[in-house]
């Protein structure tokens, strides 16, 4: 009862946190897709390079988040960018194993079929790798997405905003209808997330 | 025999040997095919007949020798640029599964940035080639064919830019008897129309002795006997050919026994 009245008198408080927390996720998922597509095709050229890379980003994902977020601050700040920046590192060891696997996995024979028929290493990469790897990259970017609506909560102790402040704040000032509004609101947005983007990847599947 | 024809592909001296095997998988293969041939080589598996193929159009490369393509070294040019220029069918057909059989036919014409009309022409023209009614099959997606039919399109695909050299790897080697029969006569009907050198694996000795104007027999890397299947069949050269033979003289009263 009393956490439904809280929600009734912060209404725009939790709303503005809602909303917040989303944009800084969006942006951070736009940028790791686009930066994970990129080492792909790195990691697809140069076999060894990409070996590298996903080692590199198992150890940044093996860093407990809040240690992550402390050692950006003197090098980028406090704030949100510093926040996205961590965001983006940590789905790159997600979404790079999806992705990769992915492409490896493409059957042989079309590939062979591709070389064969005079495809370049790049044309092969998107014209046929690509394209049938079309249902890893979406599991990929769903784990990474609903990782980040949970990373994106400890943010907030850097000054990122978004649901976590409910979570600080409440931690601060002992309330503990803020505490459980943050937890609320992050687990729901999770929930939700994966939901919707389960029912797109059947659709997918489907095709 | 065809007089005076240009020589298509020339293997000289030929050898490949795999990253940590202690033999050559293909072992200082000289052969010379003139332009119009269709050569089956007949192997068991682990003969080199597949890495001899996969090396004429540079999916490999030998560690020893030269393969000359129309006078020209293949082992100093593009890689990219030589297989647009070469055919391939393979046993798995390969057919990309996110495109139509139409899409499938015109990878390389789109690579060489044909127009579309030539393109949509060229495609139609092929599919019936391949004995495939286009108006039925374009639009159907490679899930929707049976095993010969992938394979009818695999060949066309392969034949799609009007290549001098086709290289076909066991093409027919997943298909039943019946369809299998069918599409040999087939192809031997599409070659005999093109005046195109075909270069053709097998491991089925009948099905090298019916196709192949010629035949070279590969075991352990070496060709045995390179020649027309009336004189194998006759004058086996070694031993191993007198086995394959027999092997199917065996056959033949296996059969005989039966009826």
């Amino acid at each position: 009862m009393e956490l439904i009245q809280f929600a009734h008198r912060n209404y725009n408080l939790l709303l503005r946190a809602l909303s917040e927390h989303i944009q800084m996720v969006l942006v951070a998922l736009v940028l790791s897709v686009i930066l994970a597509g990129l080492l792909t095709v790195l990691a697809m050229l140069f076999k060894r390079l990409g070996t590298f890379i996903t080692y590199l980003f198992s150890v940044i994902y093996s860093i407990p988040s809040i240690a992550l977020f402390a050692l950006m601050i003197p090098v980028l700040g406090l704030g949100r960018n510093t926040a996205i920046t961590v965001l983006v590192l940590y789905n790159q060891f997600i979404l790079l194993r999806n992705f990769i696997t992915g492409f490896n996995e493409v059957d042989h024979a079309a590939v062979e079929a591709a070389t064969g028929m005079g495809m370049t290493r790049i044309q092969i990469i998107f014209k046929v790798r690509l394209p049938l790897s079309l249902k890893p990259i979406f599991v990929g970017i769903r784990l990474a997405l609903v990782s980040t609506i949970a990373i994106a909560v400890i943010a907030a102790f850097i000054g990122a905003g978004g649901i976590g402040l409910l979570v600080t704040i409440g931690l601060e000032t002992n309330n503990n209808n803020r505490i459980l509004w943050g937890i609320i609101l992050s687990v729901g947005l999770g929930l939700a997330t994966n939901a919707v983007l389960e029912l797109v990847e059947k659709r997918i599947k489907q095709k | 025999m065809m007089e005076n024809a240009a020589v298509a592909i020339e293997y000289r001296n030929v050898s490949k040997c795999f990253k940590g095997a202690g033999y050559n998988a293909v072992d200082d293969v000289s052969l010379s095919i003139n332009e119009g041939e269709f050569i089956t080589i007949l192997g068991s598996s682990g003969s080199g007949k597949t890495t001899l193929l996969r090396m004429t159009n540079r999916l490999l490369d030998p560690d020893a020798g030269n393969i000359i393509l129309f006078g020209e070294n293949i082992c100093d040019a593009n890689p990219v640029q030589v297989r647009r220029r070469i055919g391939y069918a393979i046993q798995q057909v390969g057919l990309f599964p996110h495109m139509t059989v139409a899409q499938n036919i015109a990878v390389v014409p789109k690579l060489l940035k044909w127009d579309k009309e030539r393109i949509d022409n060229r495609v139609r023209e092929l599919t019936e080639l391949a004995g495939l009614k286009p108006d039925e099959f374009l639009h159907r997606y490679p899930a929707q064919l049976s095993g010969g039919q992938q394979q009818r399109i695999g060949l066309a695909r392969a034949l799609a830019v009007d290549p001098k050299i086709m290289l076909l790897d066991e093409p027919f080697g997943a298909i039943d008897a019946i369809n299998r029969l069918n599409l040999q006569d087939e192809l031997k009907r599409i070659h005999g129309g093109l005046k195109k050198t075909f270069l053709f694996v097998t491991h089925d000795i009948n099905e090298a002795l019916k196709l192949g104007t010629r035949v070279a027999v590969m075991n352990e890397g070496r060709v045995c006997q390179f020649d027309t299947p009336e004189n194998i069949a006759k004058n086996p050269a070694d031993g191993f050919v007198e086995s394959l033979i027999h092997s199917c003289r065996q056959q033949e009263k296996f059969w005989e026994g039966l009826v």
